[in-house]
């Protein structure tokens, strides 16, 4: 009969409309602006509506999010800052749209490069947040963030992020990321353990050689 | 490989191989290192190409492409051909001076050759004798010279390769227009200003629209032709993309596609680009199913490697790439209801699924549509907790219910099918000339799929049906999706239940990987169709040719064929039912 699907699609939205009040009152009225109803409305178990009430709510973001790369450093005890990059440059090398400028000087005296960057920027305008900076730094140092609240009045004065505006506490990173952060740690231990070894390995044998020359 | 094997390659002095013998003097094996296929004369091409289709039953010409060796002075048009039965490629080259680059065109043999002889014109400046319409596609016309070419260069060009030398260690930062002004290193036509440019080619675009005098309503009222340009904003379009359509009435006489709007030269920048850099671009080709992507690109790459992944890592490629289809499927019908009409309620009613799939692609890869998210040899991270249950939850339960419940809202309304049935039609014959591909193809009733067609990844291994219809209009494109939404459902449901753990890299990952010299082709079946990377590497960091065969762009060769006698809200419909991404159509 003509009309019976039309009907019968009509169905279907009256279903959805429903949905939504039915969950209200499975809420008892406190389907929004509650943690925990949110949580559902925004999982394969969710039932009308799933509409996300921005800015007052904010869909909850998974460890792997990124967005912008930031840079770590460690607070050491005597409140000193050490960062964790040595300005290597692997995530100027590696990224696509090549928005990252690394600055590395020379020691005067020995002339040898130092260390660590002394300065550090990040075109955010060309940043396409594709982190791999961050998959390929080998030092831990380079992370991506998760604030993505970073729109600006003017883009030709902010937009080029330093290095003051990049760096970020660990304890900032392992406040967003976790497990990223704990398996970060456990990374850095090891690679520590693995340095120490092999540095009392070579002075075993330092010390071998040595006996042998005296004797 | 055995040890003998190897030199007999090496050998100058080889026996024909059968192929050869059956073509003597037309082919001969390419036999570059690296390389396969075989060398055609120009001269003979076109001989040739009809004896492949017709003999020898290669009906369906994939991929038409050309690359420019600049140190060897040459040209060279390399074609991809297949059987719509299934089966390896035959790919045939044709080398040509790079001075004077002229090919014969190959559109009276596979029509597909059509759109993509027309881009090898535009971007690499090969002139295709005997076709039809050689005007430029993706530039405009009056563009001087040839953007893929090696020797050109762009507007705030700066070097020919990545990593740019002032990054590091000396990396000041700097915007690049500031350095370079506009203009500065760009060629201009002679008497090219860009704020008086009248577009002037485009008298070449309404000349080659037909003009048929007619008399309608039986010969009783003289009507007027009429050209009507639908968009490039237009609502309808996806994006921006332009119909010049001549009109009889409401009735479409003639249509011709004029597209490149969204141009961006991808293919150039992905040869500036190392291997890995890529990777990321890949996503903003067809951004809707950016995982399937990846997927066709790290597939490409492994090849010239000669890599393959661990298994956990084959079945997490493959669980992405058929929720990709879901999504894409999804965002696609909803949309086709947008175009009949019907705003926006289906629409969302589709996206809300496809949301939820989207939180799964955000909490492995770290983006919602731009995953980036396969690394060659590998994946860039393992699953995160959590994530396969959820893959469980939405695949076992939730989606199949709401496709259960698209499917009555849509598939029986009277209006949609008042709409779709009997309009578009792309007989089957026509779909394979025309070189169309994905639900396109399988609804005008060949059942070609690639992932049964010539498998790639573990897709052998898991059970699931070609789904194909047989009416060649929009209503039965609308239904193989459909179908195709719930084939993956089936596959994705094996996958999460077979899933071993185990490493998910081959070897260490690196951010330079080593790409020995040579060339891969490598396809994937991308919800819209077949999606090919034609990439060759000279042994550097980057690779010196990177070429996508585009399935929507492929696609739109098709579309003024359908729409020809129908109405102008037909069009829209049709336009829909193609299912097109501009960010691949125009790369």
């Amino acid at each position: 009969m003509y009309g019976v699907g039309i009907v019968k699609g009509l169905g279907v939205t009256l279903k959805h409309f429903i949905a939504t009040y039915v969950d209200d009152l499975r809420w008892l009225g406190h389907r929004y602006y509650n943690p925990e109803a949110f949580a559902v409305r925004q999982s394969p178990k969710a039932r009308g509506i799933f509409t996300v009430q921005y800015p007052e709510e904010k869909l909850t973001l998974p460890e792997e999010f990124r967005y912008i790369p930031f840079l770590i450093y460690d607070e050491l005890e005597d409140g000193t800052r050490q960062d964790r990059c040595v300005s290597c440059g692997i995530c100027a090398k590696v990224c696509p749209p090549q928005c990252i400028w690394i600055v590395r000087l020379d020691d005067p005296e020995t002339g040898r490069p130092i260390p660590d960057p002394a300065d550090f920027f990040i075109d955010v305008d060309i940043c396409m947040n594709c982190g791999l900076c961050s998959e390929y730094c080998p030092f831990e140092a380079i992370r991506m963030d998760h604030d993505y609240e970073i729109s600006t009045y003017d883009r030709f004065a902010e937009n080029i992020y330093d290095k003051e505006k990049l760096d970020r506490p660990a304890s900032y990173y392992a406040s967003i990321r976790p497990r990223n952060y704990a398996f970060d740690e456990a990374t850095i231990v090891e690679k520590k353990a693995k340095k120490a070894a092999s540095e009392a390995a070579r002075k075993q044998r330092a010390a071998e050689k040595s006996q042998r020359t005296n004797e | 490989m055995t040890e003998e094997e190897s030199p007999q390659v090496e050998e100058a002095t080889r026996e024909p191989d059968d192929m050869e013998q059956q073509f003597p003097g037309v082919l001969t094996l390419d036999e570059r290192k690296g390389y396969g296929g075989y060398l055609v004369p120009p001269d003979k091409l076109v001989e040739f190409a009809t004896q492949l289709r017709d003999e020898l039953g290669y009906d369906y010409l994939s991929s038409v492409t050309g690359v420019d060796y600049l140190p060897e002075e040459k040209m060279e048009v390399v074609y991809h051909a297949y059987r719509t039965q299934g089966g390896p490629a035959f790919v045939f080259k044709a080398q040509v001076p790079r001075g004077d680059p002229v090919v014969p065109s190959l559109v009276g043999v596979w029509l597909g050759a059509d759109f993509q002889e027309r881009e090898a014109w535009d971007l690499l400046g090969i002139r295709f004798t005997g076709h039809p319409n050689l005007r430029r596609i993706l530039m405009w016309e009056g563009f001087e010279g040839h953007p893929l070419r090696k020797d050109w260069r762009e507007a705030y060009y700066e070097e020919d390769a990545k990593p740019f030398e002032n990054r590091f260690p000396e990396g000041g930062v700097y915007r690049i227009e500031d350095k370079i002004s506009f203009g500065k290193n760009v060629k201009y036509p002679s008497e090219f200003s860009p704020e008086g440019w009248i577009p002037e080619g485009d008298e070449g675009l309404y000349a080659g629209v037909g003009q048929i005098s007619t008399d309608g309503n039986g010969g009783t009222l003289k009507t007027d032709q009429l050209v009507v340009n639908l968009g490039p904003q237009h609502p309808s379009t996806h994006g921006v993309f332009r119909m010049v359509v001549t009109l009889d009435g409401e009735t479409v006489i003639d249509l011709q596609p004029v597209m490149g709007y969204l141009h961006r030269n991808h293919e150039q920048i992905g040869e500036r680009n190392t291997y890995i850099m890529n990777m990321p671009y890949t996503d903003r080709l067809d951004y809707i199913s950016s995982m399937s992507n990846n997927f066709g690109y790290a597939l490409t790459v492994e090849k010239l490697m000669g890599i393959k992944p661990p298994e956990r890592t084959e079945y997490i490629r493959v669980i992405m790439a058929e929720l990709t289809r879901i999504v894409n499927h999804l965002w696609s019908i909803g949309f086709l209801l947008n175009d009949l009409g019907a705003f926006q309620t289906p629409a969302l009613y589709a996206i809300n699924e496809r949301e939820l799939v989207l939180d799964v692609f955000e909490a492995v890869s770290g983006s919602r549509m731009m995953c980036n998210y396969f690394r060659f040899g590998g994946l860039a991270r393992d699953l995160p907790p959590g994530t396969l249950q959820t893959i469980r939850e939405l695949i076992f339960e939730r989606l199949p219910r709401r496709i259960d419940e698209l499917d009555l809202y849509l598939t029986d309304n009277e209006i949609v099918r008042a709409r779709c049935i009997g309009v578009g039609v792309l007989p089957p014959e026509k779909a394979v000339a025309f070189s169309a591909a994905g639900p396109v193809l399988r609804a005008s009733g060949v059942p070609y799929d690639v992932r049964r067609a010539d498998p790639y990844g573990i897709y052998d291994r898991f059970d699931f049906e070609v789904a194909v219809r047989y009416g060649g209009d929009v209503y039965d494109r609308y239904l193989v999706r459909l179908q195709e939404i719930r084939e993956s459902i089936r596959i994705v449901q094996q996958a999460v239940e077979d899933i071993p753990e185990g490493e998910i890299q081959t070897g260490k990952a690196l951010y330079q990987v080593r790409v020995p010299a040579g060339e891969a082709y490598g396809r994937v079946e991308n919800p819209k169709g077949e999606l090919g990377f034609y990439v060759v590497s000279n042994g550097k960091p980057n690779p010196w040719r990177y070429h996508i065969r585009a399935p929507s762009f492929i696609n739109l060769t098709a579309l003024a064929e359908m729409c020809k006698g129908h109405k102008v809200a037909d069009i829209v419909a049709i336009l829909g039912s193609i299912d097109i991404i501009l960010g691949e159509v125009d790369r």
